[in-house]
This record gives structure tokens, C-alpha cells and sequence, in this order.
């Protein structure tokens, strides 16, 4: 059933919620965004996803579908005859994407987020390293999965490439704000390459916030200790 | 006879919940495979080589590739043998099926995990955590004999989980976290899996299996609560 209207709850600069919202671009299906106030959660999202409280959370004909990801797999599955299709065909390539974009959130992320929170040079240093081993592991499943093509997905962005790149916005203000290279050109160059086409990608542009609104807004939501 | 690389190789651990799973998958399918035990306290270069990221069981090894992830590996055993589907075909309740497999794993594994060797009112409140969770899952049991609906399913798998591991060893923890006037929904759903046959072949027999986990215990210092 692909008639129904299509509305998304969300927030502007979560890396979670521009997931759903790059698919429905790349399926051209026209979606209302419910802005979530920042520090306070609608009844609305309360009553779609009791479990987590969290966004995004699509509703599809008032039907509710949660967790990023899903939401992915489900725009892709419902809408199968318009535009690219954002999971591989092949059944491998499909368990290597799902698993690599689980690795990006379970590890990948989690060292990103470390970053900011090291206190100290040792903790700082200790975040660097294991950030950049996850970026190593990356650049070389990067390699692994687009046989040479410009996207984790080969021609056409897809399924992995939105499940990295949502973060390249949040990655680029860690960067600013600790003053450190997070995505090094030298050590990541696919990677480094493939950010670049990520973000200007059409299904991308309009949903990834601005670097500078973004720190601005970082600034707002952390308060970082002075050391 | 098959050719080689049509073989189907599964790297498992014969008491891990997410190795049985596969197991359960592959029977469902009618898929023969080659099981290989791994001693996980001890891991062979074989695992490391074909899951260098986790270097965790279980892995499936099909035409030569490796798959690691029990969820991701289930996905991939739908999309290559059609038979006998363990998702739901309607994309919406596809999305609901991987919905309730990810919470299995990412909150009532964890909720679960963090009962065992607390005590007095730590205790207490991590069985409350774990109970708060396992109420969803209760209220999505209602009307149907397992959560795939009429047959075992996504979800069924993943939930072996609760029905095996956590329930299984609540005498042993000495905890009971799933009572069944809390649980009767849950309890039902036990009874309907250990009558189905594809369940009784793929679950780790359960004395050796208690036998394991008190060994378990005992070799970490946990104490039954």
C-alpha cells in the first residue's frame, strides 16, 4: 500500500532522523516533518513509540514505524517501484550492508560520541585512536562493497552510505570543536572521497543541516566541562 | 553431490542463544549444514579470520563468504531460501518484526543480563527494568499462538532468547523475572514452542544446559541472588 499519507517525527539536527528523510527524497514521496521542540516529546511520539520515546518515528496512513534503519528498509520496501533502490538486490551484499550499518551504530558512533565527552589529553588521545581504528575498519569495508563504484551502494547512494553519512554533519563540528582531523584525508581517502559525493548528493543537500547552525546548536545542548 | 561452494558452514557455540537461532532458521528451511563448535574461551584462527571485527560466534559461511550478526544472518537465510518464510511478506509487518527482534536484543539482553549476581534492592529494580520490557512483548502475544502469527517466526527466533535462557535459568539466577500471573501470555507461548518440532530439535538439551550455566557461574563468582 503505498496511498496513505506519510508524515515523519523528527528534529532537524539528528543524524537519526535525516536517515528516513534521504529515502524519502530518493523515492520522491512527498512527507509532512513534525518538528519535535528540542527538550520536551510530543504525545504524538509518545503514542507512536511507547517502547523508546524516540525519534524518528514515520507514520504511514497513522501507522507507526520506528528505529531509523527500519524506517529505511520500510520506504524501500513500500515504495519499491519509485526511484533507485536503496538496499542491494543480492542477498550477501544486502547481510553486508546490514551488518556494517549495525557496526556503525553499535561502534562506529559510539567512539564518535566518546570525542567530545574525553576529558584530559590521555582520554582525548585514547578517543583519537579508537576512533580512527573504526575509520580504518570503514574505509576498508568502504573498498569491500562498492567494487570500485562512488557509494557503499555503488551508483546511487543507498541503505549504508545514508547510515554513515547521516553523522558527516555532527563529525564535521566534533572536528571544529576539538580541533582535531576526525575524517583524515591521508589515512581515509576513499572515505574522505566518498563524504564529499555524499553530501552533495540531491537526496542529501536539503535534509543535512548546516555545519555552522549545527555547532551552534551543539554549543546550546553540551555543556563541556573546561579541563 | 553438492558442489563446494554451495555448502553451508555454521561457526556456533552449542549454549549460545544466537548460535541456535541460526540453527533453528536452517532447519526451518530444510537447509543442511556442516556445524562447527567453537570453544569461545578459546578462539580458533578459523573465527578470527571470518569475523575480524567481533570475532564472535555465531558465522555463516555460505558460497566461501562469512555472515556474522544472528539478526543480519537471519535476514540473509529469508533472502536466499524462500521457503517456509520467517518474515512477514507486508513491508509494514516486516517492519514490525524487526522492530520487536532489535529490542529483544538491544533491551531485555542487556535488562537481562544486568539481574544476574545483584542482589537486595539493585536487584529489584533491574528485574522491574526487565519486567517493564517483557510487557510489550506480552501485550503483542495476545490472539496469536507465536508472534510470526500461526507459525514461528522472525521474532519467535530471536525470542527463544527469553523463552530458553532467561526463563530457563531463573531457578538457577534465583530470580524469577517472568512470573507467569505477570506473564501468562509469555508462559503460553513457551508451551506452544516446546510443541514444535523444529524448537525441540534445535534446543540446547536442558539439563546439560543448567549444568553449563551453573558451571558458568560459579567460574565467574556469581552468586545465586
Amino acid at each position: 500500500m503505498t496511498t496513505g499519507e506519510v508524515k515523519l517525527i523528527g528534529a532537524w539536527a539528528s543524524p537519526f532522523v535525516m536517515r528516513p528523510r534521504i529515502a524519502l527524497n530518493l523515492k520522491s514521496v512527498p512527507y509532512e516533518f513534525l518538528q519535535e521542540t528540542f527538550g520536551s516529546k510530543s504525545e504524538l511520539l509518545l503514542k507512536s513509540n511507547p517502547a523508546h520515546k524516540k525519534i524518528p518515528v514515520l507514520l504511514h496512513a497513522d501507522k507507526p514505524v520506528c528505529e531509523s534503519n527500519i524506517i529505511v528498509e520500510y520506504i524501500d520496501e513500500t515504495w519499491s517501484s519509485s526511484g533507485p533502490s536503496v538496499l542491494p538486490s543480492h542477498p550477501y551484499d544486502r547481510a553486508m550492508a546490514r551488518f556494517w550499518a549495525a557496526y556503525i551504530d553499535e561502534k562506529w558512533f559510539v567512539s564518535l560520541r566518546s570525542f567530545p565527552k574525553a576529558q584530559g589529553e590521555e582520554e582525548t588521545k585514547a578517543a583519537l585512536a579508537q576512533l580512527e581504528e573504526a575509520n580504518a575498519i570503514l574505509e576498508k569495508a568502504f573498498i569491500d562493497c562498492s567494487k570500485g563504484k562512488p557509494f557503499f551502494n555503488g551508483d546511487n547512494i543507498g541503505y549504508l552510505d545514508i547510515a554513515l553519512g547521516c553523522f558527516l554533519g555532527w563529525l564535521r563540528v566534533t572536528e571544529l570543536t576539538g580541533g582535531h582531523k576526525l575524517l583524515d584525508e591521508a589515512k581515509t581517502p576513499s572515505l574522505s572521497k566518498w563524504a564529499e559525493r555524499f553530501c552533495n548528493d540531491p537526496a542529501v543537500k536539503p535534509v543535512m543541516p548546516e555545519t555552522a547552525k549545527l555547532a551552534e546548536f551543539a554549543k546550546k545542548i553540551f555543556a563541556k566541562p573546561h579541563a | 553431490m553438492a558442489e563446494r561452494s554451495e555448502e553451508v558452514k555454521l561457526l556456533g557455540m552449542w549454549a549460545s542463544p544466537f548460535s541456535r537461532r541460526i540453527e533453528i532458521a536452517l532447519t526451518i528451511k530444510g537447509v543442511s549444514y556442516e556445524f562447527s563448535e567453537q570453544d569461545i574461551t578459546n578462539k580458533s584462527a578459523l573465527l578470527l579470520q571470518l569475523n575480524p571485527v567481533h570475532k564472535m560466534i555465531p558465522v555463516l559461511v555460505h558460497h566461501v563468504k562469512p555472515i556474522s550478526e544472528s539478526l543480519v544472518i537471519l535476514e540473509y537465510i529469508d533472502d536466499t531460501w524462500q521457503n517456509n518464510p520467517i518474515l512477514p511478506q507486508d513491508p509494514y509487518e516486516k517492519a514490525m518484526a524487526r522492530f520487536w527482534a532489535k529490542f529483544i536484543d538491544e533491551q531485555i539482553c542487556v535488562a537481562a543480563m544486568n539481574v544476574v549476581g545483584k542482589t537486595g534492592e539493585e536487584k529489584d529494580a533491574a528485574v522491574e527494568a526487565t519486567r517493564d520490557l517483557l510487557k510489550f512483548l506480552e501485550k503483542e502475544l495476545v490472539g496469536k499462538d507465536f508472534f510470526g502469527g500461526k507459525n514461528l517466526g522472525f521474532v519467535d527466533i530471536a525470542a527463544t532468547l527469553i523463552a530458553f535462557w532467561l526463563m530457563r535459568t531463573e531457578e538457577i539466577v534465583g530470580v524469577k523475572v517472568v512470573p507467569v500471573e505477570i506473564f501468562p501470555e509469555i508462559h503460553r507461548w513457551v508451551k506452544n514452542l516446546l510443541a514444535n518440532d523444529v524448537i525441540k530439535k534445535c534446543i540446547p538439551p536442558e539439563d546439560e544446559h543448567l549444568r553449563y550455566i551453573k558451571d558458568r557461574m560459579v567460574k565467574l563468582n556469581i552468586k545465586p541472588a
